[in-house]
């Protein structure tokens, strides 16, 4: 097993690792299967057991596929088609998938900002809290402050209450991250602090009151009724994604040969590229063919003179908003994480600070920006929620830090840090909302849920650490 | 100091340092210097403030008091970047590498080559890496992998690789050989050799007399934070170098008794 994991683990030349420790030339050469086989067989005996998944695990070694991620995707498929079966049917259908996509969002953009913050070995658990104050603050502006100076539906009302509410989030989390990294307070201390104060002062705001409804136009945020953006634009998303993935790949290809490396096989970058845009535009097809509910499809048809017919239209809804503002803060997050600067210094100052600080990283304020990176994606986390719920309460996101924690861990982020990726933690949040959403479907309890996804998180982390050790 | 150095200015001139942890002098009015070219090793026992001494002038610590002078100039050394900017680069004891990153990760950390949209140039970095790599360790070819699953030659390739790189003029080494076997301690001493030709200063921090006496032009002895004394290495014998380690007296000053009873 040890061979086929840690074969898994470093797709470029892995056997190469194993070569240089022990001083043997170089000979990673994939078009020789026998020799290889012999190697891995000589240093690693265990190996012959598992003969079977030998080619599978080449296959991806050179095809350069992230295995963790894989193995996620791998479980949450289990996860989808086992409650399918146990639901009776109810789980995979576009409505409850469309849904699920929707109910992710919130924990999911929340998740990308914490993968940073637990990578820099910190942790926030103000982010629930934060949710209520700031969405607080969206909400009595474009509710009872804004409207009095520009008149109902102006839309200065949204864009002002939604970038005061990002100001917000920036200036709460650069507070703390501030008290964290100049003050030397644990993050574990300022952020439990955050966690009381944010929440008595979203209560202070309002006195405790409800605050509804929100701006007509702020609302799309929220994915109701006027919140998506139909079926059309949903194929142009999805195409435009595949389009993007091509791109991305033969961008990735030129650079390689440009240096001098030796790329990916042609049948790989295909077979990536395939299946990639297999799974874009099955996953358009599926949320495209979730259609609007009657009453809404008859008003539909007739503010765009469309007949009625007797049997009904079926008109896609589409991708709902707050999804697609959740794709776009993963792809704005995955490229701050691994193309940018600051992306690597924090992952750097979560690998060895203080190399970090000898190299020349301003490390410090690389945590405070980390924290107001957090506090924008809360802002935007609660003008979803706000947006969805038509209303603000104080009591708003609670728990809402423990879910996004779990997603992020689940989704392969270590608390001892450096370790860490975006996409793990989006895939984290959709196991999170998979398990309570069917769960529900299934009639569970809410008590049984709440252990059963204890449970699954700490099972998920031991899983994972078992695994690392079994790699290195 | 030979006739050679002397007519040459020196690269770097320690003044009168002191570094104070509470109320121990770490360092206590320690002068030292550095020719273009020269090795000038620095050694004492463990806790000697050889460490502490050496880092006010890499920018990790700052001293209480004194000076430091490049290249005739009085030089302000107050973080790790003011020192880079002066062309000092650091091989740390502790490597100083971050171990869930790769080794051209490591290698530019803190400097990153980018593309002209301003984002990491990965491609950039590994290239340069396997170049500079090419001349330090041939063998080493695995650059993409974390630190953490490399050998401890291959990490000190790395981190003597990050100096290389960026032509420094000034090169601290604190016991570059300690977590090397024999066959990468031989390469380390060629690559220094190396470095002194094209006329690159090097301080040596070592425990290692053998290792100071192959490599160092002069010897530089700290004991409890103050200097005992700087010495051409040709001018001295081990045990003389040891005596004045262990008992702190200058090679004219102590007597044979003296340096019998250190093999006792």
């Amino acid at each position: 097993m040890g061979a086929v994991l840690s074969c898994l683990t470093w797709p470029l030349q892995p056997i190469n690792v194993r070569l240089a420790l022990t001083d043997v030339p170089d000979t990673d050469r994939e078009e020789s299967p026998v020799d290889r086989g012999s190697d891995a067989d000589a240093t690693e005996p265990v190996s012959i057991a598992t003969g079977r998944s030998r080619p599978l695990g080449s296959i991806i070694r050179s095809a350069e596929i992230d295995t963790r991620l894989l193995g996620m995707i791998g479980a949450l498929i289990v996860l989808w088609i086992g409650f399918n079966i146990m639901s009776g049917g109810t789980f995979l259908t576009a409505r409850n998938l469309w849904n699920l996509t929707v109910q992710t969002s919130v924990v999911a953009v929340m998740a990308t900002g914490m993968v940073l913050i637990i990578v820099t070995r910190n942790i926030d658990l103000s982010v629930g809290s934060m949710l209520a104050a700031v969405g607080m603050a969206m909400a009595l502006l474009q509710t009872e402050i804004l409207p009095d100076i520009f008149g109902i539906g102006h839309p200065a009302i949204w864009i002002l209450s939604l970038a005061a509410g990002i100001a917000l989030g920036a200036a709460i989390g650069g507070l703390q991250g501030a008290v964290v990294a100049y003050v030397g307070v644990p993050s574990f201390i300022v952020t439990l602090g955050g966690l009381l104060v944010w929440r008595g002062l979203a209560w202070w705001m309002a006195s405790g009151r409800t605050i509804a409804p929100m701006d007509k136009t702020f609302q799309i945020l929220g994915g109701g009724a006027r919140g998506t953006i139909g079926g059309t634009w949903t194929w142009i998303v999805g195409i435009a994604a595949c389009v993007g993935i091509v791109a991305l790949l033969a961008v990735r290809r030129r650079q390689r040969i440009k240096f001098g490396f030796e790329p990916r096989p042609m049948w790989a970058e295909i077979g990536i590229g395939a299946v990639a845009c297999a799974v874009v535009l099955g996953a358009t097809t599926v949320i495209n063919s979730y259609p609007m509910p009657e009453r809404l499809a008859m008003r539909y048809a007739e503010e765009n003179g469309i007949a009625w017919p007797p049997g009904g239209l079926s008109i896609p809804l589409g991708l709902a908003t707050p999804v697609l503002v959740a794709i776009v803060a993963a792809l704005v997050m995955q490229f701050v994480a691994t193309r940018t600067r600051y992306g690597r210094y924090v992952y750097a100052i979560g690998g060895n600070p203080e190399a970090a600080e000898l190299a020349g990283v301003k490390t410090r304020w690389t945590i405070v920006k980390t924290f107001m990176l957090m506090g924008i994606l809360v802002a935007v986390a609660a003008s979803i929620q706000i947006a969805r719920l038509n209303a603000a309460t104080s009591g708003m996101g609670q728990l809402a830090e423990l879910y996004v924690i779990a997603a992020a861990v689940i989704g392969g982020t270590s608390l001892s840090g450096g370790v860490g990726t975006i996409p793990g933690a989006i895939l984290g949040a959709l196991v999170m909302q998979s398990l309570v959403s069917g769960m529900v479907l299934m009639g569970v309890d809410a008590p049984l849920q709440d252990i059963v996804v204890g449970v699954v998180l700490v099972a998920a982390v031991a899983l994972d650490s078992f695994y690392r050790r079994k790699v290195t | 100091m030979t006739q050679q150095t002397l007519q040459k200015a020196p690269l770097v001139e320690m003044k009168n340092i002191r570094v104070a942890f509470g109320g121990v002098h770490a360092v206590d009015d320690v002068s030292v210097d550095l020719y273009p070219g020269e090795v000038v090793a620095l050694v004492g026992g463990n806790g000697a403030g050889k460490t502490t001494l050496i880092k006010t002038l890499s920018g990790a610590h700052r001293a209480d008091s004194g000076e430091i002078w490049i290249d005739g100039e009085r030089a302000t050394i107050e973080n790790p970047r003011d020192a880079k900017a002066l062309g000092i680069e650091t091989i740390y004891q502790t490597l100083a590498l971050a171990e869930n990153i790769d080794s051209p990760g490591n290698m530019f950390l803190g400097r990153e080559l980018r593309t002209r949209w301003g984002t990491l140039d990965d491609s950039a970095m590994e290239s340069a890496t396997r170049e500079v790599m090419a001349r330090l360790n041939p063998q080493f070819k695995n650059l993409k992998v974390p630190v953490s699953s490399l050998s401890g030659g291959q990490r000190q390739s790395v981190a003597i690789a990050k100096s290389v790189y960026y032509n420094a003029r000034i090169i601290i080494m604190d016991e570059p050989t300690a977590a090397l076997g024999p066959a990468e301690t031989t390469q380390v001493g060629e690559l220094i050799k190396q470095l002194k030709a094209e006329g690159i200063g090097i301080f040596l921090i070592s425990h290692d007399i053998h290792d100071v006496f192959d490599l160092a032009d002069r010897i530089s002895v700290v004991l409890q934070g103050k200097l005992v004394g700087t010495v051409n290495k040709t001018d001295v014998t081990m045990d003389e170098v040891l005596g004045m380690i262990i008992i702190g007296k200058l090679p004219s000053d102590v007597t044979q008794t003296e340096l019998d009873d250190l093999h006792g």
